[in-house]
């Protein structure tokens, strides 16, 4: 690890941050295609929120974790409050890891 | 960002605070606490592989994308090469701009703002935001989730580092349940109309699938496939 390295990625990363930002701002977009770009972002954290859930280091991340998102999703689909979807999601994961559900 | 003036600073504090609603502040707390425990461990992380304490807060202020951290400490703590572990952490971190294309609007109007809003940009925020609709509430959500995450995640990462081995396995907390579950919370609004949730689940399907062969953070990227599964009929009759 190194100074350079660490500006690479954050001079990168910002400008990545930038672009999308910067382009929707020049692209007069018609609706039709504003329809698809709010579609790419829902695509997106779907995608995240699978992987995220399910997989670790390109394998199944283990049985707790996707049991306390479900948990999450149930309490969040039933209007809970934000907060305890959160809290359920991680108490739920964290009990079953202490009862050694990987 | 030196073009961000005083006076951009005023009018940012003037407006923004009156459209927070104290339900959007407290949701972006919760978050911000989760990210704080996600952000200690990385500071772990940092130290057991040996990165200086200075560079490791540069790191974390100036990238300020958990994944990509993890990924590149995790490159050189394993002796791979960091330039490589660089370019992996740039296409991981992609995925910034279709955000930025969805929620560029989301943020402000003057450029200066913009540039410095440009780094608050997450997976979070962009979440948060949208689930706030597009007016001056998701806009004062955005700077929220967006400085608190930062607050607390830099705040973290120095107390992991300095606490070191100290801090404990952040899987102990199931911190990695609540980040996908409060993704969904927020996304849920969103996944009414049929057509997204259609597009939704094509891209859950394609990433999955793409995650045993693809370099981590790639398969998110793929899931823009899922777009394939949006109806086209509107489209269609437009042509016609």
């Amino acid at each position: 690890m190194n100074w350079a390295a660490v500006l690479a990625l954050g001079a990168g990363t910002y400008l990545l941050r930038l672009a999308g930002i910067v382009l929707r701002d020049r692209l007069t977009v018609p609706e039709r295609v504003e329809r698809y770009l709010d579609l790419g972002a829902t695509a997106l954290l779907v995608a995240l929120i699978a992987t995220a859930t399910l997989t670790a280091d390109g394998g199944f991340a283990g049985w707790a974790r996707p049991a306390g998102v479900l948990v999450g999703a149930v309490a969040a689909w039933r209007r809970v409050p934000f907060v305890l979807v959160v809290v359920l999601a991680a108490g739920t994961t964290a009990g079953l890891r202490a009862i050694g559900l990987p | 960002m030196s073009a961000f003036t005083v006076s951009d600073m005023r009018s940012l504090s003037r407006t923004l605070p009156g459209a927070l609603h104290s339900d959007d502040l407290r949701d972006a707390l919760a978050l911000a606490a989760a990210i704080a425990v996600v952000g200690a461990s990385f500071g772990a992380l940092a130290g057991t592989a040996g990165v200086p304490l200075p560079l490791m807060v540069a790191l974390s202020v100036v990238v300020f994308a958990g994944a990509s951290q993890f990924l590149v400490v995790a490159v050189v703590a394993s002796g791979g090469n960091v330039f490589a572990a660089v370019a992996a952490g740039l296409l991981m971190n992609a995925r910034h701009v279709p955000f930025g294309l969805a929620i560029g609007g989301n943020i402000a109007d003057r450029w200066p703002a913009r540039l410095l809003g440009a780094h608050l940009l997450l997976d979070e925020s962009v979440a948060f935001s949208r689930s706030r609709g597009s007016g001056p509430r998701a806009r004062a959500a955005y700077w929220a989730c967006g400085i608190l995450l930062f607050v607390f995640w830099n705040t973290g990462a120095i107390v992991g580092r300095l606490a070191g081995a100290a801090i404990p396995d952040p899987d102990a907390f199931g911190v990695d349940a609540a980040f996908p579950a409060a993704l969904l919370a927020m996304l849920l609004p969103a996944l009414r109309p049929a057509d997204a949730r259609r597009v939704g689940l094509a891209a859950a399907v394609v990433a999955l699938a793409a995650t045993p062969f693809l370099p981590a953070g790639v398969p998110v990227i793929v899931g823009l496939l899922g777009l394939l599964a949006a109806r086209t009929a509107p489209v269609a009759r437009e042509a016609s």
